[in-house]
């Protein structure tokens, strides 16, 4: 599998809620970074994760199913997941494939973090 | 939305957000899809499970020349028992094609697909209201060591109650079937004898009952029922 090419920080500008920083490709071989990012974000009291796609470059069909697979782990431990800074293309993408019905969508993150 | 916005893959998407609309070719095949919404697995009842079936086809043929293959025949390398209706153009983003499988004697289950994404070396379905599964399934193939490896990575729940009662059943009859696709494949280029290996990973064993009403749309009873009152129907004219 290829190396992934993207990085992801986190943030916890409240203590309940993080934030994901996305820069770069999202793909199947970022799952390991991506879960390692959710380690980070998930700590207790945590009840909001924020992905914040701003700087997101390309994100394939395998980086969708793993953003399912991240909202069925966000679920279980009763946290909720939100997304801002996504391009209209990828807007029609989380329509489609319904992830916008699971995954709260915002402009920016002020509005993000005022919806929480 | 400007071309600067766009990422390079963007012609590798569907873009029919919206029910799914079934072309006039395979309108008859088609009956319990068109209308219907995509379903991915939040949208589905049962335990979501993730399953990967692999097998390496050596190094007579690239990965990508593969996937331009099975793009292009996708339906020829499906085991007996299963009708894969599609244009001659194969597998393109946003193509919804009409599935027939043989579910008992006499009795086809009409369902179909999506083609959400589709690029040079993967492509992936999403399943419509009423398919016996709830999600996505990508097909895919990549180098490994210097051979190609193919692979198809299955993410999904049963789409209602009487599916999830069906599961142990369907799962056996997934794996016999995905299992002949990716020998039928591998036969075609080179290696006859492909062995194909399985991994199954329960995602989530939380059923969705808020998802219960999907069985209005179950795709079986629903092909039941149109088989049953095929006599009482006005025929089409020719």
């Amino acid at each position: 599998m290829n190396e992934p090419i993207v990085s992801m920080d986190v943030r916890h500008p409240e203590d309940s809620i993080a934030v994901i920083d996305i820069k770069g490709e999202v793909t199947a071989s970022c799952e390991g970074v991506l879960m390692q990012a959710y380690e980070q974000a998930a700590t207790s009291g945590t009840a909001l994760i924020i992905l914040n796609f701003t700087d997101l470059e390309y994100m394939n069909s395998s980086g969708i199913g793993m953003l399912v697979t991240l909202l069925v782990r966000a679920n279980r431990q009763h946290q909720k997941l939100a997304a801002y800074g996504l391009t209209d293309h990828y807007r029609q993408i989380f329509e489609l494939t319904r992830l916008d019905e699971a995954i709260s969508i915002h402009d920016d993150e002020s509005s993000a973090l005022a919806a929480a | 939305m400007t071309d600067k916005e766009l990422p390079r893959n963007a012609a590798s998407w569907a873009t029919n957000v919206g029910p799914l609309e079934v072309s006039p070719e395979h309108a008859a095949a088609g009956y319990n899809i068109s209308g219907r919404r995509v379903t991915g697995p939040q949208q589905g009842f049962g335990r979501l499970w993730q399953r990967t079936y692999t097998t390496n086809l050596g190094s007579a043929i690239t990965p990508k020349d593969l996937v331009t293959d099975w793009k292009l025949h996708f339906g020829d390398f499906w085991p007996k028992g299963a009708t894969f209706h599609t244009a001659i153009t194969g597998v393109t983003p946003g193509v919804v094609a009409p599935i027939g499988i043989n579910a008992a004697p006499g009795m086809e289950l009409a369902t179909g697909i999506l083609v959400l994404y589709a690029d040079d070396e993967s492509f992936t379905f999403m399943t419509p209201e009423g398919h016996m599964f709830a999600g996505m399934i990508t097909f895919a193939a990549e180098a490994v060591a210097g051979t190609t490896e193919a692979s198809i990575k299955i993410l999904i729940r049963p789409n209602d109650p009487l599916y999830e009662l069906g599961w142990p059943v369907m799962r056996r009859r997934e794996d016999t079937f995905w299992s002949a696709t990716l020998v039928n494949l591998a036969a075609k280029h080179g290696m006859p004898d492909a062995e194909v290996t399985e991994e199954t990973v329960c995602v989530d064993r939380k059923r969705l009952w808020s998802n219960w009403r999907n069985v209005r749309h179950n795709a079986g009873v629903r092909s039941g029922l149109h088989i049953v009152t095929k006599p009482f129907r006005p025929k089409a004219k020719a």
